[in-house]
């Protein structure tokens, strides 16, 4: 799952510098590598800001794996059947595996796994605002299956090609799984939509509710979106905001006409001399708005993490206690 | 909000999977354990859910010892000019085929 996060700073985060004025030999070696498309490795010379941009970056994006978890596993205790349900559990796990193969990127860059989830829990770091909306029934498991998958899809399979080894090979990973995500929920939904005409109007009440969320999570318009022009130029971003958003929507069409949904944009139609459809406004105010932490759910989401982190710190303990006692034990044996 | 610290004194291991029988192990990723048995466990959780591995390697990653990569040009300088180390350095006629 992904997120409009690269364009959002952390709290008084600033603009990296553009160009400096003299480059070192080894900014020059970078540089040239960057230009000739080649990957950077941890152990490798960087800009301070590159380095500084993509710790932002891949934590904001493990963040939004594991808050993700939330909204869906929500309804791992009310699915309405076992298959189901063992879906969503596979799935949810899923999140959590993605959020661990990015932390596990993020920290190669030297910035440990507890400082990174200590800007979550203290709100400082931020993480997808999609999760910042309630699931209020069933269909809105199938609807961020396919609509909220498939967006993630789109923003991360241009991030396998990132220029930064660690975060392309851990989306590669991610893109592999993906995939399962956004079919099982564009399933669950063909069967609603086979069923009563109350679960149709619950599957088209998700897809309104969901719909300009899932256009926003590609973050602002390009013209509004400071950090794009230099994470392009670094090789960290490939595709620009508003082309990601077009190609979803083009892709996303014809899919909401095989399940027998309307998408709520009167605006909404094929612009033959373009080759893509045409939409409506977003309402980027209601977006920065969540961002800012406003959202329906941003202080249950975060209060929900951060009690399950700190109901957890005994079992970490305990591990950590147990490690201690086997390896005295090992060592009095030995001796 | 307050929270705990988290982990800090779970060290860091790397993961190796191998793929299936017949493969080498190879590096998938790394993550945070209080032992080795637990990093075992905890990397088929997070790097075979789907059967992407038969055998699972973990090690401190502070047991790794890497070469420094602004030396790469020295280090590995010996191999640069040993042409001769390559089948295609030699020339062999024609009429002998396939060597």
């Amino acid at each position: 799952m992904y997120t409009q996060s690269m364009d959002i700073p952390d709290g008084a985060a600033k603009k990296p510098t553009a160009v400096p004025d003299a480059m070192s030999e080894q900014e020059a070696a970078f540089e040239a590598r960057i230009a000739a498309d080649g990957r950077i490795e941890p152990q490798d010379w960087m800009p301070a800001a590159y380095r500084k941009t993509l710790v932002r970056q891949i934590s904001q994006h493990a963040h939004s794996e594991i808050v993700g978890m939330l909204p869906e596993g929500n309804w791992i205790s009310r699915a309405p059947s076992l298959k189901r349900k063992a879906i969503l559990i596979a799935k949810v796990q899923d999140e959590g595996g993605h959020g661990l193969y990015l932390y596990s990127a993020a920290e190669t860059l030297g910035t440990g796994r507890d400082e990174m989830l200590e800007g979550l829990h203290s709100g400082k770091a931020k993480y997808s605002s999609i999760f910042n909306y309630p699931t209020l029934n069933w269909a809105d498991v199938g609807v961020i299956g396919w609509l909220v998958d498939g967006a993630a899809i789109m923003n991360q399979v241009p991030l396998c090609r990132c220029s930064y080894g660690p975060y392309a090979r851990a989306m590669i990973r991610v893109c592999k799984e993906e995939s399962f995500h956004q079919r099982q929920g564009y399933e669950a939904l063909l069967v609603m939509m086979k069923g009563t005409e109350e679960q149709k109007a619950m599957v088209q009440d998700a897809v309104n509710r969901y719909w300009w969320k899932c256009l926003a999570m590609f973050g602002p318009p390009d013209a509004d979106s400071p950090h794009s022009a230099q994470g392009m130029r670094w090789g960290i971003k490939r595709i620009s905001n508003d082309d990601l958003r077009q190609k979803f929507i083009d892709a996303t069409v014809p899919q909401a006409k095989v399940l027998g949904v309307t998408l709520p944009d009167p605006d909404l139609k094929w612009n033959e001399a373009r080759g893509h459809y045409d939409y409506g406004q977003i309402d980027w105010d209601e977006f920065w708005n969540t961002v800012a932490g406003n959202g329906p759910c941003n202080k249950e989401r975060l209060a929900t993490r951060v009690k399950a982190h700190n109901d957890g710190q005994w079992v970490r303990d305990a591990a950590l206690a147990y490690a201690h006692k086997q390896q005295e034990r090992a060592i009095k044996e030995a001796a | 909000m307050t929270t705990k610290p988290a982990l800090k004194d779970w060290p860091l291991w790397e993961v190796f999977v191998r793929s299936k029988q017949g493969l080498e192990h190879k590096h998938c990723g790394s993550l945070h354990a209080a032992d080795a048995g637990q990093a075992l466990h905890m990397a088929r959780d997070v790097y075979t859910r789907r059967q992407e591995g038969v055998s699972i390697w973990v090690l401190p990653s502070s047991a790794i010892t890497a070469s420094n990569p602004d030396e790469k040009g020295e280090f590995f300088d010996p191999a640069a000019d040993k042409i001769y180390r390559h089948p295609t350095f030699y020339e062999i006629p024609e009429e002998v085929g396939h060597m």
